[in-house]
């Protein structure tokens, strides 16, 4: 095998630290009988009319390139839900583009505003692309550190201390993964003001938006004067069980969603037809198919918090995503160095919070996008683990 | 009738796919407390809604044979009692699985289970089809149950995610 010669890659690359999920991955892959809390992804199959649009569409030889911004009839589609979800108007013609999940939209969006040195705020613990993509877009991420006794919501206060003169974009990533944290109305109103008087745009990356358990999810786009500066990044993985698909979308002022479809017309082209076409009908008769998972991930949700409880795991109670983000300061080590542990004594895989920014030290992200039978027993290991020491 | 509370809805709609789900687990999934459950299914049973609390049996794979029957009946519909009496004379034989009465080109839908073909159709020719008011049957014996009360029969689930993911 020939050997890496650093030199010839790029510094911004080869300075770039692997996300900690890929090194926890490496471990938790020799293991073969462990049992994992550790997917970002549903437990469900993609809804059978769902997939049964993407073959049909297969079927009638529709293997064609779309426009750049994605299907028409797609992006009319997500301007009526936009419309139905949150109030909010876009032009299907101007303000759309559908992309290749919602990661791409972080980072065209990054790309198309970001000069050398233009600061972007990053509250973390959060998904682990803003960092590096604001990085490669020649931007300097700037890291909110978010807290465990405000339920890890991103307060005013936070928010000001971290503006500077070069700050350009908020990444506002709520519902979050790996904390499960929401914005509600009242917490967005209380950081809208300070966006607008320093002229900040907002990412607000709601992926989980349709898994919210206490009233419904509001977009900061909705507030008075934000739509104009938010780009909401959204898409099919997490409400639909699609993550395969690769498909997002990204809505916001056209200027700027024009500057973004540039760039996805040269690097991607168009997002998959056959996941287009599958979106259509996901967004057409798909809304009972979410209210189904919603409500079996909340039952899940209780259940897990309930085990948490009983086993003395202090832990918030989070109201989105499928995540609950308990603290394991009390043990003494580290997140990655108990996530090692629990690994290799009784083979359950949970994601150290670590991997979501340096502040998630002291946590573990556990997902309870698993079936109660494996939730029970991966939860048991953990009860038995921890009890061993206290 | 009195309408259904959300509580109650929930609750069936989760015993439905499993009866096993103890109170106090179904309380957790509920958010609510298992007193509440306890009540809200006791009600259910004394108001009827909740009929038993049978088991899901694939007998393909336990080697013992069984043989299910779904027989189309024409009947003539009495004076005064429609289908009612004939339904009943056909639902009182312990070997009857079901009895729907069903709109279209037959009356009523009876679900048979027996141990032998020759058992199925010695109860069609000798005791279905010689009562008084029934017209004809069709018999149809089903060769593969590929789905049943919503589960699927020819799969198992298997988690084809990767271990870990951001």
């Amino acid at each position: 095998m020939q050997e890496s010669r650093n030199e010839v890659l790029s510094d911004k690359v080869v300075n770039m630290k692997p996300s900690g999920i890929r090194k926890f991955f490496d471990i938790v892959s020799e293991m073969k009988d462990a049992i994992s809390l550790g997917v970002g992804e549903p437990d469900f199959d993609t809804p059978w009319h769902i997939r049964d649009e993407g073959i049909y569409s297969l079927e009638k030889g529709r293997t064609f390139y779309t426009s750049n911004a994605g299907l028409k009839e797609l992006r009319e589609e997500i301007c009526a839900y936009m419309h139905r979800s949150q109030g909010l108007r876009y032009d299907p013609l101007k303000e759309v583009l559908i992309t290749v999940g919602g990661s791409e939209g972080i980072d065209l969006m990054f790309r198309a505003m970001l000069n050398d040195g233009d600061e972007v705020l990053i509250p973390q613990p959060s998904y682990v692309s803003y960092e590096p993509c604001a990085l490669l877009a020649n931007g300097k991420p700037v890291i909110i550190p978010l807290k465990n006794e405000n339920q890890f919501r991103l307060t005013p206060q936070e928010l000001e201390a971290a503006i500077t003169p070069r700050s350009k974009i908020l990444v506002l990533p709520y519902p979050n993964n790996p904390t499960g944290a929401i914005m509600e109305k009242k917490d967005l109103e209380a950081i809208a003001q300070i966006i607008i008087d320093h002229d900040l745009y907002v990412l607000s990356d709601e992926i989980y938006g349709e898994l919210t358990y206490t009233g419904s999810h509001v977009s900061i786009a909705s507030l008075p004067g934000m739509q104009e500066r938010t780009i909401v990044i959204n898409g099919f993985s997490k409400a639909y069980a699609m993550t395969g698909w690769r498909l997002g979308y990204a809505c916001g002022p056209a200027f700027l969603i024009a500057q973004m479809t540039k760039i996805h017309q040269y690097a991607i082209m168009c997002a998959p037809t056959t996941s287009q076409y599958a979106a259509v009908e996901a967004l057409r008769n798909g809304d009972e198919d979410v209210m189904m998972m919603r409500e079996s991930y909340n039952q899940r949700r209780r259940f897990v918090l309930q085990k948490l409880g009983e086993m003395g795991l202090p832990c918030f109670e989070p109201m989105g995503a499928f995540y609950v983000f308990p603290c394991i300061e009390e043990f003494g080590m580290g997140s990655e160095e108990f996530a090692q542990k629990l690994l290799e004594e009784e083979k359950v895989a949970i994601v150290p919070g670590t991997a979501f920014g340096d502040c998630g030290e002291g946590f573990l992200r556990i997902s309870y996008a698993y079936s109660i039978e494996n939730l029970r027993e991966a939860l048991g290991r953990l009860r038995r683990f921890v009890q061993k020491r206290r | 009738m009195n309408t259904m509370n959300t509580l109650k809805e929930k609750i069936l709609a989760m015993i439905e796919k499993n009866s096993r789900i103890g109170t106090k687990d179904l309380a957790v999934f509920l958010g609510t407390d298992e007193l509440e459950v306890a009540q809200a299914l006791t009600e259910m049973e004394e108001a009827g809604i909740i009929c038993g609390y049978h088991t899901m049996i694939d007998w393909d794979r336990t080697g013992i044979e069984k043989v299910t029957a779904l027989i189309e009946v024409r009947v003539t519909p009495q004076r005064g009692k429609g289908f009612d009496d004939i339904a009943e004379r056909i639902y009182k034989y312990p070997e009857v699985n079901s009895v729907y009465l069903i709109s279209g080109g037959y009356d009523l839908l009876v679900t048979l289970e027996g141990k032998t073909l020759r058992e199925v159709s010695s109860f069609v020719t000798n005791k279905l089809s010689t009562l008084d008011t029934v017209i004809s049957t069709a018999t149809h014996f089903i060769l593969r149950k590929y789905k049943d009360h919503g589960t699927i029969m020819t799969r198992k689930y298997e988690d084809q995610r990767e271990i870990v993911s951001p």
